[in-house]
């Protein structure tokens, strides 16, 4: 295959010209109330071929992995047909290697019998808890052999497991439904989700408690975030900013967000890296052959990096960092982040809330989104803090805010950072992809808060 | 097809196989230019088993042997869920128009006109802005067989445009957007180009708004980001089932404001959420969700019907794995106001065009909390301008239960409701002071 490849790649008249070719099994097992609702397998084999001609790509896709010579030049004459400028792609020595996926317990090892024992008793755990109404369990494992090669000479196989889970506990009483989930992964290590009975049992009791807690007023408030919710907060309000392509064509946005401006105080620094070992987000080469680095966003409250891709990369004339990924060969790559997090700060968390006479203390990822310029981000539990300790809990809060102000308004790093391997990231029809984000406990003033 | 049937009938008592075929073209404008070309091809096939009384299932996309997938969901059956139905085999399947012929006689050339034009117009407009476009030309083919009898098939056309521009001045960001989806190809771009202006015309100025309850109207695409996703959860004849939908012990009560009145319709001539069967070759049918405020139906796939001691409505629908209730498209029913007709009406108030975050609420309660991410002020029954760092918070079913009005005008958004202006006397907004 690998002279098939090598041969399918030569003597075009294109500026540059890549196949990729995908094997994978996954697992997926889904539970609704007491019922194993779903347990099936999935087999896939496909690839696809992106070239660049003229500034313009051509991509296709396809299952049938034969005459990939044929699905080479379909891309380029595509692309040929509308090209009018000259390509820009960062420069790339060419790669020869061959990366196996090193993992503690390989999920597909692992019998589905013992996988559906162990959900069985998180199941058993939260729905005999009383006032629970239901449970979800949704749990997915997949190992993918990914063959990259390109025009230039690089030939890379890589092997990438992952594994995530995502259980709920939902509580009902006189008509009002509530809910509590909780959301992990790991990148090929099973023993990751196993031994979860204590936390999934405070899960189920928490979507209780949830029921007689009140709503908060909306308004703005000092809001302190948990390393989960922070790590969501560094994701959506800073990282998808930092994807060079929102950035490389627009004037004006990089005008706002050129290298040295100043985002926040000296205590902030945001990094990103696929170079980070053993995250969720992590690997050595990118979908574009690139190795993986780690990069500064932000350095001291200033604006070091971007995450890029080869050819934003160029087009900017920064190197390029290694962010290029496609979650699968149906979708050419495109910039994403991999491992998003806010560094170690200084502060004890009994410090970072003694001062707050009225605030809102906010943990736990539910969901986030942004526009760039605008962000929001929910909670799955929030407390009041009234002078300085931890008050009622309230009903899950949504956040929100302007990017370029928020940052500035974060007045506290905690010393107590930890990365979130749950949920996934999801831009441009490509979701979920694997990532993790982490921080230590923040405080941010004046963040405005949703409510009655 | 045949092959894998015929093996998995040797090793279960009862089997089923779907498979889908597509061929895609989108292509993608990037900062006013063309980008990309795509040229996507895929071949799905799913296989469902009743063996031992419990459900099994695999499914590969590209190459497979049929012996390896049958072994797959052989070895699923042994934990799977036991099996409350056979698989259909009707009489016959409504006709349903999701198939135009003219689709491929579109040209990537003509799409790329479209895109040229499209952007063109809005920059005329406002020649500060940036857009991006996709078009999107396609086609989908469906096959299910099983070992009851039952075969059926359908092809389906679908092409789509969608805009998005973003204007940048300082530090403010707006966007604005539409799209437009149907089975036949869609050569007139203007719809959308007028939709889009007519954002940017009503946003020209940033004006502020205070911290308190008051009237709001959300527009078609308002509708679509604040309110469905709740709905969607509500009607799911699972969560029904599971006691978890606050629905579910309100068949046939009152809910809903008198005027107000929701199916779902797979049944929509030439509408790319519409269908002849579903993904179980479940014939498809016009279901009312709400009539006139009352809860009269909620979706249900095979296996759910079963358990729910009911009838499958026609929603069985596969996201990646076995069919789960889901709605194909939505409809709401029209009122008698005109969207100005509203905005006369208020003295102070909001008119959602666009939330983001709404779905990350407590969506089950019917909850949702979001960014006013496209919004106008109303004030003294006229629309003075943009607001900005701005969230409105509520319930779905206080929202839906006594509306002040609805609009006498409706459209589709993002391809699967049509919807007007829904116009409600009070809900909570917060802004950012200053």
């Amino acid at each position: 295959m690998q002279d098939e490849i090598a041969n399918s790649l030569k003597g075009h008249k294109a500026d540059y010209v890549e196949i990729r070719l995908e094997e994978s099994k996954a697992t997926r097992i889904i539970y609704r109330s007491n019922r194993l609702e779903e347990i099936g397998r999935t087999s896939s084999l496909g690839g696809n071929v992106r070239a660049l001609v003229k500034g313009v790509w051509g991509f296709v896709s396809f299952n049938n992995v034969n005459k990939l010579r044929d699905k080479v030049e379909l891309a380029i004459n595509q692309a040929r047909l509308v090209g009018k400028e000259t390509s820009k792609f960062s420069q790339s020595e060419p790669v020869i290697n061959v990366v196996t996926a090193e993992t503690e317990k390989n999920p597909m090892t692992v019998p589905l019998a013992l996988k559906k024992q162990l959900f069985d008793e998180y199941n058993d755990i939260i729905l005999s808890t009383p006032k629970i109404q239901t449970s979800n369990i949704g749990y997915n494992d997949s190992q993918r052999k990914i063959t990259f090669a390109n025009s230039e000479g690089t030939y890379i196989e890589q092997t990438k497991i992952d594994i995530s889970l995502r259980l709920a506990a939902i509580a009902s009483e006189d008509g009002q439904v509530q809910q509590i989930g909780l959301s992990l992964g790991s990148q090929g290590d099973f023993s990751a989700i196993e031994g979860l009975q204590e936390q999934v049992k405070q899960m189920a009791r928490r979507a209780i408690r949830l029921l007689s807690a009140p709503q908060a007023k909306g308004g703005e408030y000092t809001v302190v975030l948990d390393p989960v919710l922070a790590g969501v907060f560094a994701h959506e309000a800073f990282g998808h900013l930092s994807e060079a392509d929102h950035v490389y064509e627009n004037k004006r946005l990089q005008d706002i967000m050129v290298l040295g401006r100043k985002f926040g105080d000296k205590h902030l620094n945001i990094v990103d890296g696929a170079a980070v070992p053993g995250l969720r987000g992590s690997y050595k080469y990118d979908d574009e052959g690139i190795l993986a680095t780690k990069t500064y966003l932000i350095r001291e409250g200033i604006l070091e990096g971007r995450l890029h891709s080869r050819e934003t990369a160029a087009k900017m004339g920064e190197k390029t960092t290694g962010n290029a990924r496609a979650i699968n060969y149906l979708f050419p790559p495109i910039v994403r982040m991999t491992n998003t997090y806010i560094e170690l700060g200084t502060l004890p968390f009994e410090d970072i809330i003694s001062d707050i006479k009225e605030g809102i203390y906010a943990k736990d990822w539910y969901g986030g989104t942004t526009s760039l310029e605008m962000f929001t981000f929910s909670a799955a539990e929030a407390y009041m803090i009234r002078n300085g300790k931890i008050a009622e809990l309230l009903h899950p809060v949504m956040l929100s805010g302007n990017i370029f102000v928020t940052l500035g308004n974060i007045d506290a790093i905690g010393n107590d950072l930890q990365m979130n391997q749950g949920g996934g990231c999801g831009k441009r029809e490509q979701s979920p992809l694997p990532v993790s984000n982490g921080s230590p406990h923040i405080r941010i003033r004046r963040c405005l808060v949703g409510g009655s | 097809m045949e092959d894998i049937l015929s093996q998995a009938k040797k090793v279960a008592e009862q089997a089923e196989v779907f498979q889908i075929s597509t061929k895609v073209t989108p292509i993608h404008f990037e900062a006013n230019r063309l980008k990309q070309i795509q040229d996507k091809e895929s071949t799905r096939t799913a296989l469902r088993l009743i063996k031992g009384g419990k459900v099994g299932f695999a499914q590969a996309s590209g190459f497979i042997e049929s012996r390896t997938l049958v072994e797959m969901a052989v070895e699923t059956c042994q934990f799977g869920m036991p099996a409350k139905f056979n698989f259909p085999n009707p009489k016959a399947y409504p006709k349903i128009d999701t198939f135009d012929l003219q689709i491929g006689a579109v040209t990537i050339d003509d799409m790329v006109e479209l895109g040229e034009q499209i952007i063109a117009t809005i920059k005329q407009h406002t020649s500060d802005i940036l857009c991006e476009s996709s078009i999107t030309r396609g086609i989908a083919s469906v096959h299910i067989i099983n070992s009851e009898g039952g075969e059926t098939s359908y092809n389906k056309s679908f092409f789509s445009l969608s805009f998005e521009g973003v204007l940048i001045k300082d530090e403010d960001m707006l966007f604005v957007g539409d799209s437009h989806s149907s089975c036949h190809p869609i050569l007139d771009f203007r719809p959308i180009a007028e939709e889009v202006i007519k954002q940017l015309e009503l946003a020209k100025r940033n004006v502020s708004i205070s911290t308190k309850s008051m009237p709001v109207i959300f527009t078609p695409h308002g509708v679509a980001s604040s309110l469905i996703a709740p709905l969607v959860s509500a009607f799911n004849g699972k969560l029904v089932f599971d006691r978890a939908s606050p629905l579910k012990d309100k068949l046939g009560e009152q809910v809903f404001d008198k005027n107000f009145s929701l199916w779902d319709d797979a049944t929509l001539p030439y509408q790319v959420a519409s269908y002849p069967c579903d993904d179980e070759g479940v014939p498809s049918q016009r279901i009312p969700l709400v009539d006139q405020g009352v809860v009269s139906h909620f979706i249900y796939d095979l296996q759910t019907a079963a358990l729910a001691n009911t009838q499958s409505t026609g929603n069985g629908s596969r996201h990646g794995g076995l069919p789960t209730p889901s709605p194909s498209s939505l409809v709401i029913g029209k009122g008698d106001a005109s969207f100005w007709d509203m905005v006369r009406d208020i003295k102070e108030g909001l008119a959602v065009e666009l939330l983001i975050g709404a779905e990350q609420g407590n969506i089950l309660n019917g909850d949702f909390s979001g960014n006013v991410l496209l919004g106008y002020k109303i004030e003294n029954g006229e629309i003075t301008g943009r607001v900005k760092d701005t969230m409105v918070a509520g319930n779905v079913y206080q929202v839906l239960k006594q509306l002040e009005a609805i609009g006498n005008d409706t459209r589709w958004v993002e391809g699967f409701l049509l919807t007007p202006c829904l116009y409600c006397s009070s809900l909570s907004v917060a802004s950012k002071a200053g």
